[in-house]
């Protein structure tokens, strides 16, 4: 049962966003016996409801309130009013989410340190490092019954991680595998196997793949102490005159403003619209709004150097059978600056289908160049580039005061310059991922532009000093003791793996640290 | 209501079975029109005929697929036979006309060569007409559900239990 809490009672902790870090950290305040109120924008989808189209689940689930786009970034070019790709539901995008679930290499938690001086890059070293996180990554990676961990077996190769395989190891590399997914080979914590389906992006029907949505949510109703309110979407967090935050202003399902008083915020709800939140909530005593003393609030936004690789060839390949993210190539992971670039980069199976390739194999480009490529479709195999990209001061989420969302609130925008070292990295991915595909008789290769971001991270970043960053080790504001931020824009850098994995253990370690300054009375 | 995620406590076989009782409207889809006849389909009610006709040239200059027939592309850009969105079409087309008058022949659709018809889209594609065909067409033609075997492509999956036991490993040739 859902509790059912009053809108007057400032005992509860509201946390805005139900995705990888906010609902997470629901589920394990609720198992620790604290009162959490959880706003969520969007409804409430279960397998059941996931489509198997790309296009009809795109609508269902997808985050498409108004935003803008500025820089250089081909994404502003190409999809001006669509910067990211994630969700708007409960569960947030660990809904689409493919289920790759890297641990950090230990020196990305130290990059200041281990890169040096990067001309434009404002590269900070993270409060934490690889030992501190060790054991919270064990936990992680038991919630989301991760392959290749805790005795579960890698997945099965599909066609495309194949073909994938085959390349890789003619060019000598040997990482190679079918990943670490949270997504079950075998039948366990009463969830079935993937049963290979290839609809991973559009929310797993079998529920094989983790996913907030029908895990951690329901667990943490299940305590009473969890009420979730969908189609809740927060406008502004308010607080008192000593600067302590007291509640938070939402608009509810019929689009009526209520407000629900609070002991503690923590704001989740993804690295674009974090940052707006605390910046729309700006006050007389913040004039640059919330946790923002540090002028860092929106700032060093990340999305990851990515970009795709299509292979064609002779004959089929049908990459949108099987499990969408299960292949990788680990060796150019590693940071190796004689290659042009610091840090690295992930190299992992990827497939669409049809009405995506159409839409993002090159976005905007017609004529038989490109249609002959969609007529191979069936003979083609894909692979993501996923790159650690630099964190720069001037890529930053501002409030567009002339584009106001359905409730009147100034948009997101999302603006973002390629660092030089992105643009290298990308280079010699593409050429990378094309000489694997060419080393098994490609005919053709097409580098692709990056999509919408799915990685969004860094824009409320984690900071030792309070001037560098918003928050503390521990996701913590600097500048409001009982104000915290737990999803990705915690990240001081992005590293070179998929982020969620790292999201869930900070969200686990943060819950952690809570409920002990709650029950010490800290807090 | 709260619906529970009850895919977490059946087995295969139960969610099997209820996927195929819902199997038809999945794999069918709703709205599109499974063995379109271009006869029908191409007739007009705000558009002149031969406005509609050199649009779908157009649409098939634009993204060319020798095995797709006329009929996936006059479905793509049907929409456009409406009121509101005639008279920006028409204009649009004349102006294509006009530019192919221009190098010397009778009109768009007289021009022989794909390459020729190519040219004289390149001339345009900034513009928002071409840009407003385009961009229509990545769904219009692309997400016709019918079009897809074309492709191979076998869409929806889950009512016939995915792929495990229907080759999703079953590459041959590596
Ligand atoms: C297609 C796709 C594939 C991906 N694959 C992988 C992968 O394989 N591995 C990996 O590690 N990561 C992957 N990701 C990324 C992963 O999904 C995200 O990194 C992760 O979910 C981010 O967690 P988060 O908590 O920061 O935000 P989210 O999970 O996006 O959650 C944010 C939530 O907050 C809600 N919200 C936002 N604003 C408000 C508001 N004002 N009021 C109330 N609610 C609000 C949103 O509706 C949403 O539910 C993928 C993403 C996509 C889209
Ligand atoms: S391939 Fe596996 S994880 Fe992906 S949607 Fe299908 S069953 Fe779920």
């Amino acid at each position: 049962m859902a509790a059912p809490f009053e809108l007057n009672d400032d005992g509860v902790v509201v946390i805005i966003g139900t995705g990888a870090g906010g609902g997470v950290l629901a589920n394990e305040l609720a198992q620790k016996g604290v009162s959490v109120v959880a706003l969520e924008a969007g409804g409430r989808y279960l397998p059941d409801d996931y489509i198997n189209d790309e296009w009809e689940s795109f609508g269902q689930l997808a985050w498409t309130d108004a935003r803008s786009t500025s820089g250089d970034w081909r994404v502003a070019r190409d999809f001006p009013g669509l910067p990211t790709w994630i969700v708007k539901a409960v569960g947030g995008s660990t809904v689409h989410w493919a289920g790759a679930s890297l641990r950090f290499q230990d020196h990305e938690w130290k990059t200041a340190t281990t890169y040096g001086n990067i001309q434009g890059a404002s590269l900070l070293d993270w409060p934490i490092d690889g030992a501190e996180m060790a054991p919270w990554y064990d936990k992680a990676e038991k919630k989301l019954n991760v392959t290749r961990t805790n005795g579960q077996p890698g997945l099965p190769g599909n066609n495309n991680f194949k073909v994938l395989e085959a390349g890789a190891r003619a060019l000598g590399y040997e990482e190679v595998h079918t990943g670490r997914m949270a997504i079950n080979s075998t039948d366990s914590q009463d969830r079935l196997m993937c049963q290979q389906t290839g609809f991973c992006f559009q929310g797993c029907k079998w529920g094989a793949k983790w996913s907030s949505a029908y895990t951690d949510i329901e667990q943490g109703e299940a305590t009473g102490n969890l009420e979730v309110r969908t189609k809740s979407h927060a406008a502004r967090i308010l607080h008192d005159d000593t600067g302590k935050v007291t509640g938070v202003e939402y608009f509810d399902a019929d689009g009526n403003l209520q407000m629900q008083a609070a002991r503690i915020v923590c704001v989740a709800g993804n690295s674009i619209e974090s940052p707006r939140l605390l910046l729309n909530s700006a006050s007389s005593m913040f004039p640059d709004g919330l946790a923002n003393s540090s002028g860092q609030v929106g700032r060093n936004y990340m999305r990851h150097t990515t970009g795709s690789v299509y292979g064609v060839f002779d004959k089929p390949v049908r990459m949108w059978r099987g499990t969408t993210m299960a292949g990788i190539v680990q060796d150019e992971a590693r940071h190796d600056p004689s290659r042009g670039f610091v840090g690295g980069f992930e190299l992992e199976t990827v497939s669409v289908g049809l009405p995506f390739a159409a839409a993002f194999l090159d976005p905007g480009s017609w004529g038989r160049e490109f249609t002959s490529a969609l007529d191979s479709y069936e003979n083609m195999a894909g692979m993501w580039i996923v790159g650690e990209d630099m964190p720069q001061e001037t890529n930053r989420i501002t409030l567009n005061t002339e584009l106001l969302d359905q409730h009147g609130l100034p948009a997101a925008d999302v603006h973002y310059d390629d660092h030089p070292n992105d643009v290298a990295m990308r280079n010699y991915a593409y050429d990378r991922g094309s000489a694997i595909y060419e080393a098994v008789g490609a005919t053709r290769v097409l580098p692709t532009p990056p999509y919408p971001s799915t990685h969004n991270l860094g824009t409320n970043r984690m900071s030792e000093n309070p001037r560098d960053g918003v928050v503390n080790k521990h996701g913590q504001s600097h500048d409001i003791a009982n104000l915290f931020v737990s999803d990705g824009s915690q990240f001081t850098t992005g590293a070179a793996e998929n982020p969620t994995l790292t999201i869930v253990a900070l969200a686990i370690r943060q819950a952690e640290f809570i409920s002990g300054a709650m029950s010490r009375g800290e807090i | 209501m709260r619906q529970k995620a009850s895919n977490r406590d059946l087995t295969r076989r139960q969610l099997l079975s209820r996927a195929s009782a819902a199997g038809a409207s999945f794999v069918i889809g709703a709205g599109f029109i499974a063995a379109p006849d271009a006869a029908w389909a191409a007739e007009t009610e705000h558009l002149a005929p031969e406005t509609f006709a050199t649009l779908v040239q157009m649409a098939r200059d634009i993204y060319p697929h020798d095995r797709v027939s006329d009929a996936f592309y006059v479905i793509a850009v049907k929409g456009y036979d409406t009121a509101e969105a005639a008279p920006g079409i028409e204009a649009g087309i004349a102006a294509l006309d006009g530019a192919a008058q221009g190098r010397g022949h009778a009109r768009y659709l007289a021009v022989g060569w794909e390459r020729d018809r190519v040219d004289l889209l390149r001339a345009i594609e900034e513009g928002a007409f071409f840009q407003q065909i385009r961009a229509g067409l990545v769904t219009g033609l692309y997400n016709q559900k019918a079009i897809w075997p074309l492709f191979g492509y076998e869409g929806e999956s889950f009512s016939q239990g995915g792929y495990i036991d229907r080759g999703f490993n079953d590459i041959n040739w590596l």
